[in-house]
């Protein structure tokens, strides 16, 4: 399921071929990718770079480089058997960042003309000589090797090319299959497709042109009645995956819908839990997010040095204790990466023309990596970055972004049954819903879809009003098994935000069901004005 | 080279760009284009880290479609470099709305006629605008140095101008200037912080320096540390706290769902909680277009609410003041021009502000010399819905709890976690404060302009202690 090596998930003619940093490079279009999408390529990509570049260096830049992206966005809400919403957005738009005598500087734009973009390194560096009096230190970054190469995500059907009735009937029937369901008085759906397109290119001689496509439809149940109201969604991942993933491949979701209203119908029914301390297994489902917020976050360098504290906040997991900081049990192993298949934070090279890798972050418990752009490598003798910038739009500044991070199942290890068969008393949580953890990624809280009792080894029936609590360390060192490979899935957002102005960023967790011990439980029906 | 100039440059107005959409158009549409300029710096460790300059434009055309039993809709938005740009969008957009289903929120769109002006150039902001802003920075990070603190922030400007026009006659033309400063000083060890926000439309009232001296009093605050546990603590929650917590109530206010019993302001199946007395304090909430300082569009120019209710159909529609609380009862919920007809009450699309008053009039150090002992917040965050039955929120304290006693601060407090139900937390205010232009600092990426009290919560439920510092 996950590929260590750079552009393993390549598709087309185009490849990816690497050489040193040469300014003479012979740039070689890249048309002959079927893949890419011809009206992108259809763009001047070279000259419109070359301009802004041409300018940055005549400036007296030290480093330049020029994002050229056209995002493409479809959304769609359904509201029991109507069609609520329907909007298509596109971005496209040039930016230029530059380093002028050692201060960064950035400029974006929507006109593509050449002249267009020689405004804008001007602008850009223009912005370097506002912010020279608050910048004491100057920008050094790692060394990357250039590359001229194309890129292509792993996806069969392009969900921009499938007809609109086609897309709006297939939720809609699976919206009505609910409603027609006992118990179920309302649904909601939503379908989210996103198609990227950027060409990258840096005066170190870089030239990038890279496509992915990623895709979530989501469906809610409401149960309305005399016990007020209760919800269930689907469990589905959002996925780098393209209209196949609602017609079978990657995921079932006519066995999901057509289960999901006796699950419901369970949960309405369920006893309150009793607050306290407990075992947990925790199904993928749930624990990907748990990830996401107590390791994904916790562990971008850029937090644990302080760039995010007045927003995003810091982290515990400070830089002085990288090697030796004991994150979590022996059995937590985790890796951060931009390639996994499927993956939502897949690609093959970041937004500074670095190629995306596998790299660790905790070993056997030990925090042993972070994640890293170019600048933040070199400043802190780190050598190579990972690869971990992204900008969400051509308008944004690209940052240090979550890859898709891991945590890394046991080989041979217990299945999910077996995880419960060894609890006495606990609770297995199924899906994500509610989460929350502070500026420094101690103290979190999540909620779940469905929560089961677990009783000498068997689960015993739903329990609702469910929520976690725990300190991040305190709750890895607490895992004591991981399940095996059939126990891994591939779970995910659209949404990661950081940063000032706001970006969001799609980042993917793949993770196995976990048993942790003795977990602190909340009855949320005690939180609030209940006393 | 100034933003005017720029805009002068261009060969095609934005008013064309509409009259041209609105020309290719087959079917009845509104038709808007979006002329946006923002410029930013922010800093971090008493450094910039990152400052830009960015611009866009953007033509969204929504077009309606009879279909079998209905109408249908659709929006197609998209960044335009040139008039040739308008066809592919407006083609698009009828054909989403040729090949969708009915939309049970058809209405006839809007009609109306062109208002004075409505084609002006648009207006612009620049890196210039945060010259005065960098200054001051320079000046505090100085001054941070002597102090033994780290200076964390960010300053934005944005300037959008929206033109509408529709099939039916519209035209208009709105200007919306929104600029926000946080100002984050911490200690050098980073255990305590303090934090400060200003809303602005044009940076000309900020002041750096007055506003880095309180952050200065503030970590003074916290030289004495003192841990407390988890429990019910009479709480003060100032402004920006406030505004986080009504912002999140408000989000989830819609009408429609309220009536299918989806939400914590129904009352069941085809009944709200309109009428329902939520507070025994005179509170009102309310959203204005015209209040002093917090000016917003006065029309509608985007197709859903923040409380996920399409007005794709409601196009160029005036947006009035409206009560949603007012003498602590529920008037109003959030309902389009559909949905008002469905049911025979009015549309109620909301402005894109946030005003609570609760009478007061107390200053917030009037409010802590009148504590015995309380605690103080600054501000929220991560605030997370944990069940929507309730609407019961959870998150953090930030940026200074501190210990008041004897109306005195005492010292700086340990952060919390918090559950909460605003609605609830409503019931039971013991006091509201003077209201005051404040900025959140949760949902600030959202919404800029709110008006909050400081309230008292004699009971505020901090669940549990987080280490976070």
């Amino acid at each position: 399921m996950m590929s260590a090596l750079p552009g393993a998930s390549l598709k087309g003619s185009g490849g990816s071929r690497e050489h040193r940093p040469d300014s003479s490079v012979a740039l070689v279009r890249v048309d002959v990718v079927p893949d890419l999408d011809a009206s992108f390529l259809d763009l001047p990509l070279p000259a419109l770079t070359d301009a802004a570049l041409s300018r940055a260096e005549a400036l007296g830049c030290s480093h330049a480089d020029v994002r050229i992206e056209r995002i493409r966005g479809a959304y769609r809400t359904f509201r029991d058997r109507s069609l609520e919403s329907s909007t298509d957005g596109e971005r496209l738009g040039m930016s230029v960042r530059v380093v002028h005598e050692g201060i960064w500087g950035f400029a974006a734009g929507i006109d593509l003309t050449t002249d267009a973009a020689a405004a804008l390194s001007d602008r850009a560096v223009a912005t370097a000589k506002v912010s020279r009096p608050l910048t004491p230190d100057t920008v050094q970054l790692a060394d990357e090797p250039s590359y001229d190469a194309s890129w292509v995500s792993a996806y069969e059907i392009n969900p921009f090319e499938v007809e609109e009735p086609h897309k709006q009937a297939r939720m809609l029937d699976l919206s009505d299959r609910l409603l027609r369901a006992a118990g179920v008085s309302h649904t909601s759906a939503a379908l989210w497709t996103v198609q990227e397109n950027k060409y990258f290119a840096n005066l170190a001689g870089t030239r990038t042109t890279q496509q992915r496509v990623r895709t979530q439809p989501q469906w809610t149940a409401f149960s309305v009645g005399d016990h007020g109201f209760a919800t269930m969604r689907t469990l589905a991942a959002p996925s780098g995956r393209g209209w196949e993933y609602l017609t079978g491949t990657g995921h079932d979701f006519d066995t999901e819908i057509a289960e999901l209203p006796e699950q419901l119908a369970e949960h309405v029914q369920a006893p309150s839990i009793d607050a306290g301390r407990y075992d947990l297994v925790i199904d993928p489902t749930n624990l990907f997010l748990t990830i996401h917020e107590s390791i994904g976050h916790a562990t971008e360098l850029d937090r644990a040095l302080g760039y995010e504290a007045a927003y995003a906040g810091t982290s515990f997991a400070t830089f002085d204790q990288l090697g030796s900081l004991r994150y979590g049990s022996d059995v937590m192993n985790v890796t951060g990466d931009r390639v996994t298949e499927h993956g939502l934070a897949t690609i093959g090279y970041d937004d500074e023309g670095v190629a995306s890798q596998q790299f660790p972050i905790v070993s056997k418990g030990v925090l042993v990596g972070y994640q890293l752009n170019r600048q933040m490598a070199a400043a802190n003798g780190l050598g190579r970055s990972n690869g971990c910038a992204f900008a969400d739009s051509p308008g944004s500044i690209p940052m240090q972004r979550m890859p898709n991070v891991s945590l890394q199942p046991e080989p041979g290890g217990p299945s999910t049954e077996e995880l419960i068969s060894a609890v006495d008393r606990g609770i297995y949580i199924v899906g994500d819903k509610s989460w929350s953890i502070d500026m420094q990624r101690y103290n979190f809280q999540f909620t779940g879809q469905r929560f089961f009792k677990i009783e000498k080894g068997r689960l015993a029936g739903q329990v609702k009003d469910v929520a976690y609590q725990a300190t991040t360390t305190d709750f890895w060192r607490s895992m004591e098994a991981v399940g095996n490979e059939s126990t891994y899935v591939l779970g995910g957002a659209f949404n990661c935000g950081k940063g000032q102005p706001g970006q969001i960023a799609p980042v993917s967790h793949g993770c196995p069901s976990a048993l942790f011990r003795d977990v602190n439980i909340l009855n949320t029906q005690a939180e609030g004005s209940a006393s | 080279m100034s933003a005017s100039q720029v805009e002068d440059r261009r060969a095609v107005s934005a008013a064309e760009l509409v009259e041209r959409a609105l020309s290719l158009a087959t079917l009845p549409c509104v038709v808007r284009v979006e002329e946006r300029t923002e410029a930013n710096v922010r800093w971090a460790n008493s450094a910039l880290t990152t400052n830009g300059e960015m611009r866009s434009r953007s033509l969204a055309v929504t077009s309606t479609a009879p279909v079998d039993g209905g109408t249908a809709v659709g929006t197609v938005a998209r960044q335009i470099q040139g008039i040739d740009g308008v066809g592919p969008i407006v083609a698009a957009a009828e054909a989403i709305a040729g090949s969708g289903p009915p939309s049970e929120d058809a209405m006839p769109l809007v009609s109306g006629h062109a208002t004075a002006g409505w084609d002006a150039e648009p207006a612009g902001t620049s890196i210039d605008v945060l010259t005065d802003v960098a200054d001051g920075l320079g000046a505090a990070f100085g001054k941070a140095r002597n102090l033994g603190q780290l200076l964390f922030g960010f300053a934005e400007h944005i300037v959008t101008t929206t033109y509408l026009g529709s099939s039916t006659g519209l035209r208009r033309r709105g200007v919306q200037p929104t600029g926000r400063l946080e100002f984050n000083a911490k200690t050098a060890d980073l255990t305590a912080s303090a934090w400060a926000g200003a809303a602005t439309r044009d940076f000309s009232e900020v002041d750096v320096e007055s506003m880095h001296a309180d952050l200065t009093t503030r970590l003074g605050w916290a030289t004495n540390r003192i841990d407390l546990p988890p429990g019910r603590y009479e709480t003060l929650l100032p402004p920006c706290a406030v505004a986080d917590l009504m912002i999140y109530l408000h989000w989830t206010a819609g009408a429609r769902d309220a009536d299918e019993g989806r939400n914590a302001f129904s009352a069941g199946e085809g009944r709200t909680r309109i009428g329902e007395r939520l507070s025994e304090l005179p509170i009102r909430l309310r959203s204005d277009p015209y209040h002093p300082g917090l000016e917003c569009l006065d029309f509608v120019a985007e197709t859903s609410t923040m409380q996920g209710t399409s007005v794709a159909f409601d196009g160029g529609a005036p947006i009035a003041p409206i009560d949603w609380i007012s003498d602590g009862v529920l008037r109003e919920l959030v309902r389009n021009r559909g949905e008002a007809e469905r049911t025979g009450l009015s549309a109620t699309t909301p402005a894109d502000n946030l005003i609570m008053d609760g009478g007061g009039s107390a200053s917030l150090p009037e409010m802590i010399a009148s504590t015995g002992r309380g605690l103080l917040l600054t501000t929220l965050w991560y605030i997370r819905e944990v069940d929507p039955e309730r609407l019961l929120l959870t998150g953090l304290t930030r940026d200074g709890v501190y210990l008041i006693e004897n109306g005195r601060i005492a010292g700086a407090v340990n952060n919390f976690r918090f559950n909460e139900s605003p609605i609830e937390l409503l019931g039971r205010l013991t006091e509201v404060g003077a209201s005051e232009q404040t900025l959140c600092r949760e949902w600030n990426d959202y919404v800029n302009r709110t008006a909050m009290p400081t309230i008292r919560v004699p009971d505020f439920n901090m669940s549990t202690v987080s280490q976070a510092y």
